[in-house]
């Protein structure tokens, strides 16, 4: 079928209008809601054959299924908007046509097919267009779907083609939809190369089935081009997999370096740290609802607002823990585990019961969707963003605790409390502002896990196991030591897990941890000093 | 752990002032990894409790809802289903999610002989004559769906994506042995187990890119349990994988679980249910109606294993109805053949093996969450317990009707109790 449609289109091009092809564009979007999938396929095929520029818009609308089917009188609107927003436009001229009424329309159905259709169409619509970027994405679409039918077209953007880059995409899409169709062997080994020097993924996936390729010639061919290509996406494989360890790396740093704080330093058992980061969450969710609500034009500054109130709420919270509960259970570790567990309990329970059970949606800001190409590797931009995130947070606690007079009490009490309150340091309220510290890089934490985990009331219960192995295996009382046992547990877990698989990897690390605090009571980083024996 | 939370609630009506009530117990998790899926369910029983008193009750007697909390403790489950037959007498059990919690719960089951209605998709293998299994057995939602992406999307690679618990191993095993009498090659299936809630995708969703990238259609069948869908789906997006290219088919992701998730890059993804809010039927509509009263909310959505409490519930009033008692022998009994509208415009029957009668329906997701369906199966489908495209369950039938009344018959050697799990 898919080979069918631009066939049509082309001999549509080439010998006039068929009599289903010859109608104007007006009259072909009415036929868009009617008939099976593969009919309305047909009439997508039709409609980018028409070859008229408005019909992008057309298209696009349908393949985000904003186009709708007015029930009154059969008219075809663009509808954006829900429920009492929901506005109609003119799918052609984009005019506005006003506020729609609930239930007058219906959403013309689309599926996988008919959006891959869709996409084909775009493709053909936009390989002449304006914007360069436009052209480039067109010219990518159609390498992926490689259509010998397409040649024409390919070949007449080529030749009109100014920009190097696009004029470059064009041709490889030109050479893959060759290598589809059965021209010339000599010209087809030709196409091989040109795809092979594009590389990557797609690439694979038109040289591949050619290694079964009836000329002997194309299928040697093929086969050095996917062999090559396949090295060169081994030598990628192994940056990918330490990038991916540097960014689960992040998030462990992130969820483990408050608890650095609270546990590693002052060695307070927090069972509710965990708890902290999903408060840290949730946070983020009300600020985004607020903002969606009454500014919907900050949303892309979402993160930014909520990170500060997550911070306060979070460490708000930690400051009241500790003056309420902690601070009567120094010096009795395990009273205070039981008490901050049902801390982390009672926090569980009242999100729960305030948000209810489900899953809270928070969304990405744009700037942090998507993913950019670096070679052969996939760099998504929302964990770029965490781990960018993650050493600011860090860089900001070395500074906070090195260099400012409240770190500079916080290690006095910490390292020895009756000489620092000897020095008149007030030694209660540097323990309540250290903890609210810890809790409010918690917060931190969640509002950064909110973006790539689902925010709920278990949110917590995901992380603080983790937590506890990164601060225990980097040594207690030591960040550098919770950041290098971070990243690396990051790194070998991500290295596991493509040869032992996600649940093996896990354990090994797990008892590798065991095996090395059998060896190291003290961690990675163990903390000299007199504190240590006190 | 937490504390048990017992409560009864009498939602009698005047007129039911000197029947003794009959008690209908509700095992459902609302505390805990499950609440999020099983709180639901909890409200819904109460809802359909309320509207049968409405009605007049069940043999002239009002119901009572006897609600407990398992808080996702699977022993747990078995403690409160003792409590609940043994300590509140009730005469019939709505309950449980997980494949562990009712495995965990079927001897007591059994022991006190009372009834248990299980309203969730799961891998088949079981017929117990004191269950009655109201949600999809493998043969209602994951085979069709894999017929339809071979059918209609002429898919020829696969990827068995699964949480590590029995459920997705054993559903990709009756799977893997479907696909490989299909003719599929085994380097063309790659299966995959990750932890509960795993929640770092990264190299899962660049392999299945990898394996995708042969130049054979590809999809992935996901049986990845409650919360670790969210960021699977969120690592698909951001890797820019979209269901054009390497569609994701889900049997565990239903309306509920997208109501907190940015559903525009899960656009075109599909899920194979029985049952979905967008079905167009007036019993649907009354149904959602009644919901969002009860609930207090429009913005609640309805899904699956609700509908299969609705058909439950309706199956088990007419069962007592039939039988004239609660005497959990004599509704077993009656519950055979009983039938009932279902929400998507057929009738639901019970089997002889303890399934009931559904159609299949394969839905793509919208961005506003809901789902489209685009395949159905012509008309209703049997859960068959016993897979047929498993060796050792091939030859095995379930039958609780008299003479039979055995859960593991083995027609090859014709003798009861050939289980070998």
């Amino acid at each position: 079928m898919r080979r069918l449609l631009p066939l049509l289109t082309l001999l549509c091009l080439a010998f006039g209008p068929l009599p289903a092809l010859s109608q104007s564009l007006e009259a072909l979007i009415r036929q868009l809601p009617e008939g099976s999938f593969s009919d309305r396929a047909e009439v997508v095929a039709a409609i980018a054959a028409t070859l008229d520029e408005r019909a992008v818009g057309v298209l696009e609308a349908l393949g985000e299924g904003d186009l709708h089917q007015r029930k009154a009188d059969g008219a075809i609107l663009k509808v954006t908007g829900r429920g009492s927003k929901a506005r109609a436009f003119d799918p052609l001229t984009g005019e506005e046509l006003g506020p729609v009424p609930a239930r007058s329309t219906t959403a013309i159905k689309v599926n996988n097919a008919l959006r891959r259709a869709v996409r084909s169409g775009i493709a053909t619509l936009t390989l002449m267009h304006r914007d360069p970027t436009r052209r480039l994405a067109a010219a990518n679409a159609a390498f992926q779907s490689a259509d010998p039918d397409q040649l024409e077209a390919l070949g007449a953007a080529l030749a009109a083609e100014q920009d190097a880059s696009v004029a470059e995409a064009i041709a490889q899409a030109q050479a893959a939809a060759l290598l589809a169709s059965d021209a010339d062997p000599a010209l087809r080994v030709e196409a091989i190369e040109t795809v092979r020097a594009r590389g990557g993924r797609d690439a694979l996936a038109v040289l591949t089935p050619l290694r079964a390729s009836e000329v002997p010639l194309i299928a040697e061919a093929a086969a050095a081009a996917v062999a090559e290509i396949e090295r060169s996406q081994a030598m990628w494989a192994r940056a990918q997999n330490v990038w991916f360890g540097l960014s689960l790396g992040s998030v462990l740093l992130l969820a483990a370096v408050g608890l650095g704080i609270t546990f590693g330093v002052m060695g307070v058992i927090n069972m509710a740290h965990g708890e902290l980061i999903m408060l840290g969450a949730y946070t983020t969710f009300v600020t985004q609802e607020l903002i969606r609500g009454h500014a919907p034009g900050l949303f892309d500054w979402s993160l930014a607002i909520a990170a500060p109130l997550a911070f306060l709420v979070a460490g708000g919270i930690g400051v009241a823990m500790e003056r309420g509960i902690v601070r009567h259970l120094y010096g009795r570790p395990l009273e205070t585990l039981l008490a901050t567990w049902g801390v982390s309990l009672i926090l569980q329970q009242t999100v729960r019961s305030v948000f209810g059970p489900t899953n809270r949606e928070v969304g990405n800001p744009s700037w942090m969707s998507g993913a950019f190409q670096l070679g052969e590797m996939t760099v998504t931009l929302n964990r770029l963003t965490i781990i960018l995130f993650a050493l600011v947070v860090f860089a900001g606690l070395l500074v906070l605790l090195r260099r400012t007079p409240f770190g500079l009490r916080m290690r006095a009490v910490t390292q020895n409390r009756p000489m620092a309150a000897e020095m008149g340091i007030r030694t209660g309220w540097i323990d309540a502002m250290t903890f609210g510290l810890g809790a409010g890089v918690a917060g931190l934490a969640g509002v950064a896990l909110s973006q790539i985990d689902n925010v709920s009331p278990n949110l917590g219960q995901s992380y603080i196991i983790d937590s506890f192995l990164v601060v225990v295996f980097g040594g207690a009382g030591n960040l550098w030591g919770t950041f290098a046992a971070a990243f690396s547990l990051g790194i070998v877990n991500k290295f596991l897990e493509p040869v032992a698989g996600a649940v093996l990897a896990k354990i090994l690390v797990l008892v590798f941890i065991i095996l090395f605090i059998q060896k190291r009571p003290r961690g990675l980083f163990p903390q000299r000093g007199r504190a240590v024996e006190a | 752990m937490i504390g048990t939370a017992l409560a009864g609630a009498l939602a009698g009506l005047p007129a039911f002032a000197q029947e003794e009530p009959i008690k209908v117990g509700i095992l459902h998790s609302l505390s805990g990894t499950m609440a999020i899926s099983e709180t639901t369910l909890k409200d819904v029983m109460l809802m359909l409790i309320e509207e049968q008193n409405a009605k007049g009750g069940v043999l002239g007697r009002p119901l009572e809802a006897v609600v407990v909390d398992p808080a996702s403790d699977w022993p747990r489950f078995a403690e409160l289903a003792r409590e609940l037959i043994d300590g509140q007498e009730v005469d019939v059990v709505f309950g449980c999610w997980t494949s562990v919690s009712r495995k965990s719960v079927l001897p007591v089951f059994e022991e006190l002989n009372s009834i248990l209605f299980y309203p969730v998709q799961y891998e088949g293998q079981e017929s117990q004559r004191n269950v009655f299994y109201t949600g999809a057995a493998p043969n209602q939602q994951a085979i069709p769906a894999v017929d339809y992406l071979m059918d209609e999307e002429g898919v020829e690679r696969w990827v068995l994506a699964g949480t590590d618990y029995v459920y997705p191993r054993t559903t990709n095993q009756i799977l893997e042995a479907y696909l490989k009498a299909k003719g599929v090659a085994a380097e063309d299936i790659m299966i995959n187990y990750t932890p509960f809630g795993h929640s770092d995708w990264q190299t899962i969703v660049s392999d299945i890119a990898a394996f995708g990238s042969t130049g054979k259609k590809t999809a992935v069948v996901s049986t990845i349990n409650g919360d670790a869908n969210v960021p699977f789906y969120k690592e698909l997006g951001n890797q820019g994988i979209s269901a054009e290219d390497i569609p994701v088919v889900a049997f565990s992701v239903g309306e509920e679980e997208l109501a907190g998730l940015d559903t525009a890059p899960l656009v075109g993804h599909l899920a194979a249910w029985n049952y979905f809010m967008s079905v167009d039927t007036p019993e649907n509509d009354e149904f959602i109606t009644a919901w969002h009263e009860f609930i207090g909310s429009e913005d609640r959505v309805t899904n699956d294993p609700m509908e299969a409490h609705y058909i439950g519930f309706n199956m088990w009033v007419e069962a007592v109805e039939a039988a004239g008692t609660t005497d959990p022998d004599a509704v077993i009994d009656a519950m055979v053949g009983v039938a009932v509208p279902n929400l998507t415009g057929g009738i639901s029957s019970m089997g002889a093996n303890h399934h009931i009668t559904k159609p299949v329906l394969v839905g793509e997701i919208r961005d506003d969450g809901q789902f489209d369906v685009v395949w159905e199966t012509s008309g209703l489908v049997l859960g068959d317990e016993w897979s047929d495209h498993l060796p050792e369950s091939a030859d095995m039938i379930a039958d609780w009707r008299a003479p039979l009344a055995c859960g593991n018959f083995n027609v090859a050697t014709g003798q009861c109790g050939g289980v070998t799990n």
